[in-house]
C-alpha cells in the first residue's frame, strides 16, 4: 500500500483519468462504460485513443486498429518485467492477472520496486500495485465524469499534457543502458518523420526502426 | 444497471475495438516471452523498441494532440515539455518538479497569450 500512496506516477495517473472521465463525458458514453474501460483496458493512451476515435464517429474496426497499434509496446513491457516476477515453481497462470496490469506505470514501478522486494512475494506485491493503482484510477475517472461539465478548457489542456509529460520523465528515469537513451531520443525524433507517410502504424515504424538502431550502437559499443 | 453501463452493444464495441486490441499484446508477452532469460541480448534489444514505441505515443500527443491540448500553440507543447526535461534534468531526475515546471511553463504561456 505504501508503494501505491508514495509513487508520483499515482498521481499523474489519477490526473490522466480524471481527463480521460472527463473526456468520456464529453463524447457521451456511460459512466459504467468508461468505468469497465478503464478495468478491461488499462492503458491511458489506448483508452484516450479508443474515446476519441469513437465518438469522432469513426466504426469499431478503425478504432480497434488504432487501439492496437498503440498496445505493440505492452508485448515487450510483459516479457521484460515477467522474468523479475517468476520462480522455478511459478505457473504460467499464476502470472496472468499480473500481465493484464501491466501498463507504463507498473512497468516503470516494477523496475524501480521489485529489486528491493523478496522473489517469491513478487507476484502478490505486483497484485497488490495493480489493484491499488486500478483502484485509485476508478475514482479518478468517476470523479473526471461528473466534474466535465465545468472544467474550464485551460485545466482540460493542462490534463492531457500530463500523459506525455509523466511517459517521458518516467521512461528518461528508467534508462540506464546507452540502448535505453537512445532509444528514447531516436523514438521521439524517428516519429514526426515516420508520420509523413501515413502508414497508420506510423509508431510501429518509428518505434521498431529507433529501438533497432539503438540496440546497434549498443552491440558496437559493447565490441570495442 | 443499464443505464449505468449504456446498452449491450456500447460494452459490445468495448470489449471489441478496446479490451481484445489492447490486451492480446499482454497475453503474446506472457505466452511467447515464457523462455526469454532476465539480461539476455533479446531483452536488451526488447526494451529498446518498447522504449522507442512509448517515445512515438509521447510523440504523437505533442505533435497531433487530443481535445483541448490542440488549443496550446505548438511551440508552447514543445517548449513547455523541453523546460519540464531540462527541470528534471537540474533536479537530479526529480519527476515531480519535471512534471510542475513543464506545466507551470504551460500555464504561464498561455496566461501570458491573454
Amino acid at each position: 500500500m505504501r508503494s501505491v500512496a508514495s509513487t508520483v506516477l499515482t498521481l499523474v495517473l489519477f490526473a490522466t483519468y480524471l481527463g480521460i472521465g472527463a473526456l468520456a463525458h464529453d463524447t457521451h458514453f456511460s459512466l459504467g462504460w468508461v468505468l469497465a474501460s478503464t478495468v478491461l483496458v488499462w492503458a491511458g493512451p489506448a483508452q484516450i485513443i479508443l474515446i476519441s476515435t469513437l465518438g469522432s464517429g469513426a466504426t469499431a474496426l478503425q478504432a480497434a486498429i488504432a487501439v492496437t497499434v498503440s498496445a505493440i509496446r505492452l508485448f515487450p513491457m510483459v516479457v521484460s518485467v515477467l522474468p523479475m516476477l517468476r520462480t522455478p515453481r511459478t505457473k504460467r497462470r499464476h502470472l496472468v492477472l499480473v500481465t493484464h496490469f501491466i501498463a507504463v506505470t507498473l512497468w516503470v514501478e516494477c523496475f524501480r520496486l521489485l529489486p528491493q522486494v523478496p522473489r517469491e512475494r513478487r507476484i502478490a506485491f505486483t497484485h497488490g500495485l495493480g489493484i491499488g493503482l486500478c483502484s485509485v484510477c476508478l475514482v479518478a475517472t468517476s470523479i473526471g465524469y461528473g466534474l466535465a461539465a465545468n472544467l474550464p478548457q485551460l485545466f482540460a489542456a493542462a490534463i492531457l499534457l500530463l500523459t506525455p509529460l509523466a511517459f517521458l520523465l518516467s521512461t528518461a528515469r528508467n534508462c540506464r543502458q546507452l540502448a535505453d537513451i537512445l532509444a528514447l531520443a531516436l523514438g521521439l525524433a524517428l516519429f514526426p518523420l515516420a508520420s509523413m507517410l501515413h502508414t497508420g502504424v506510423d509508431i510501429l515504424i518509428s518505434g521498431v526502426s529507433a529501438g533497432s538502431i539503438a540496440y546497434g550502437a549498443h552491440r558496437w559499443r559493447a565490441r570495442e | 444497471m443499464s443505464d449505468f453501463f449504456g446498452d449491450w452493444h456500447a460494452l459490445l464495441v468495448l470489449v471489441l475495438a478496446g479490451f481484445l486490441p489492447n490486451e492480446i499484446w499482454r497475453m503474446l508477452g506472457l505466452w511467447l516471452g515464457g523462455g526469454v532469460d532476465e539480461g539476455s541480448e533479446l531483452l536488451v534489444w526488447v526494451r529498446a523498441v518498447a522504449t522507442a514505441i512509448l517515445a512515438g505515443v509521447i510523440a504523437q500527443i505533442l505533435v497531433f494532440p487530443p481535445g483541448a491540448l490542440a488549443s496550446v500553440p505548438d511551440w508552447l507543447r514543445y517548449g513547455a515539455v523541453a523546460a519540464g526535461f531540462a527541470a528534471f534534468i537540474v533536479a537530479r531526475r526529480s519527476i515531480f518538479t519535471g512534471v510542475v515546471c513543464g506545466e507551470l511553463v504551460m500555464l504561464a504561456g498561455k496566461w501570458w497569450l491573454g
